[in-house]
């Protein structure tokens, strides 16, 4: 059965007003900017933002008015530091951030997937992430050796013995209402292809309620099932298939453009007050229509710049008998 | 500071490399002494080989094309949980006396200031076997006490992180753009080391705290020509470095 989509239907139909949404998870790549886009354009309110770091795409997202919360490890703007629109919001209107670390997200997400209540580590323990934070609470193992018995010892190969001793950080399961994801190929489906790094899009669409792809190509399902160990995520968990080229512009998509660095170090120029920041977006998202419109905004030769000048393909697998 | 920050790593050891100054320390020290070390990415990716070319966030396309291996994020994680990673690096706002980092708020006679947050920072401080952290060097920079712990250190000192129940770990140096500071077995930072041509009392001036000095305080070695060779071809328009 198809799910494709067109943009505009995808987040009109799986992204209501104050909606959980989780989208850059995979870190600096694939960040579904043309996802975040079309739901600014769209004008959504009141949303809650699941991600580890996000780069830029929080802190448009912000400036647009789109959000209420935020449930993260980092925001801000990886290579320039600070992102204006995310400081304004905390400093000057008290917008809530959820304080995480980025294993908690993927802890966090993974009890989600899992369909466990949480998930235990040894992380942030003493640390003030943790405080006042309902997504962390302390707790001793149930295996917890007793008090005056001998704890294990590294075990002379240079490698630690488990410890079963000791307190823990009980991180408390989380289930968006809905993650978004860039990959480089699905088919009609949403069985997807991806290579790269993967941050926590796994655990982020296995925990999700909702799924949403973005993918840079469409593909026949013949194409996905040759290699079923690249496919990261199986069709039955998607409910929504968009094909966007370049939806993940300016953050990188291994194998089909890399980062546009310059963007990002103009964003940060450019949006360091409140009227520059509602100018960046009315030049890049309320004033392009779609992503087609966006691409012939940044302009050819910017565009073939960012294509892959040298392929380099991996060696074939055979999955012959 | 790079070049310093690089001798940090040993040859043959597992680093776990933060987001923005740490990824050029990691790159030189492969190119120069510790060609066997392996680097762990919070993105999931492992590397055995520094990235070809210049990177800006460790999952730019270099950073993954000839990678050992690309996880998941919970997979490099789970590796630095369970004890396997040597050495973090790590940058912070602000660094205190027993060696605790915040990257998540300031809060000043101006108000707040939020910084961008802990990422894998805290996880990298509570889990690694040692971590080593990169900063300006500024009284700002370097309070008594940090006003968030997001990442934790030594805590108030000697036996903290055990109680905390912090399996291992802990800072073992800050490296700052005027000196190194290292941490005694009481987990309080002092002055291991003077940057080429830094004075004792500037760094003492611009310290938060009354900076302990080490018996035997020397200069922090001069750049090799190797290092800065391999710190110029990689960062060629002084991005991260001038």
């Amino acid at each position: 059965m198809s799910k494709l989509l067109t943009m505009r239907e995808a987040i009109a139909d799986l992204v209501p007003d104050g909606a959980s949404v989780a989208l850059g998870l995979q870190l600096e790549q694939m960040i579904p900017f043309g996802a975040g886009h079309e739901i600014i354009r769209q004008r959504k309110r009141g949303l809650t933002l699941i991600g580890p770091i996000s780069d830029i795409l929080f802190d448009q997202l912000i400036g647009a008015g789109c959000v209420k919360t935020v449930i993260a490890a980092w925001v801000g703007n990886v290579m320039m530091g600070s992102a204006y629109n995310f400081r304004r919001a905390v400093e000057q209107d008290g917008m809530k951030v959820v304080n995480m670390t980025n294993f908690t997200v993927a802890l966090a997400l993974q009890a989600g997937a899992m369909g466990v209540p949480f998930m235990p580590t040894r992380t942030a323990l003493g640390s003030d992430v943790a405080r006042e934070n309902k997504f962390f609470a302390e707790m001793e193992s149930p295996f917890a050796a007793p008090v005056g018995e001998a704890t294990p010892r590294p075990d002379g190969r240079g490698r630690p013995s488990p410890r079963e001793d000791g307190k823990l950080h009980a991180v408390r399961a989380l289930n968006p209402d809905v993650t978004i994801v860039h990959v480089q190929r699905a088919d009609p489906d949403g069985n997807c292809h991806c290579w790269g790094n993967f941050g926590v899009m796994l655990e982020g669409v296995r925990a999700a309620k909702r799924v949403i792809v973005v993918a840079e190509e469409i593909v026949e399902p013949e194409v996905i099932a040759s290699d079923p160990n690249r496919t990261v995520i199986p069709g039955f968990l998607v409910n929504a298939v968009v094909e966007c080229r370049y939806g993940a512009h300016p953050s990188p998509v291994q194998g089909y453009y890399k980062r546009d660095d310059a963007f990002f170090r103009q964003y940060h120029e450019l949006t360091k007050t409140k009227p520059d920041s509602d100018a960046w977006l009315e030049r890049w998202v309320y004033g392009v229509a779609d992503r087609g419109a966006y691409m012939n905004q940044l302009g050819g030769c910017r565009v073939d710049n960012l294509g892959v000048k040298q392929h380099a393909y991996a060696a074939q697998a055979d999955f012959g008998y | 500071m790079v070049a310093c920050a690089a001798r940090e790593i040993h040859d043959g050891e597992v680093v776990f490399v933060g987001m923005r100054l740490p990824l050029i320390a990691f790159v030189v020290a492969k190119r120069t002494h510790a060609p066997n070390a392996t680097g762990l990415f919070e993105n999931g990716v492992i590397r055995s080989t520094p990235a070809p070319e210049l990177i800006y966030t460790m999952a730019d396309p270099p950073n993954i094309l000839g990678a050992t291996q690309c996880l998941d994020m919970l997979g490099v994680m789970s590796l630095l949980q369970s004890g396997r990673v040597h050495l973090g690096f790590l940058g912070a706002a602000e660094v205190d006396r027993f060696g605790n980092l915040n990257s998540t708020e300031v809060r000043g006679p101006k108000g707040l200031t939020r910084l961008p947050g802990s990422g894998g920072a805290c996880d990298i401080a509570s889990l690694a076997q040692r971590f080593v952290v990169l900063l300006e060097h500024s009284k700002l920079r370097l309070p008594e006490r940090v006003s968030y712990v997001t990442s934790p250190g030594n805590g108030d000192g000697l036996g903290w992180r055990q109680r905390k129940g912090l399996p291992r770990g802990g800072p073992v140096a800050a490296i700052t753009t005027k000196a190194v500071l290292r941490f005694g077995d009481d987990g309080e930072a002092y002055l291991a080391s003077l940057h080429p041509g830094v004075r004792l009392d500037d760094v003492l001036a611009n310290t938060g705290w009354k900076l302990r000095v080490a018996d035997d305080v020397t200069q922090t070695p001069e750049p090799s020509p190797q290092e800065l060779k391999a710190i110029r071809e990689y960062d060629k328009e002084g991005f991260w470095t001038t």
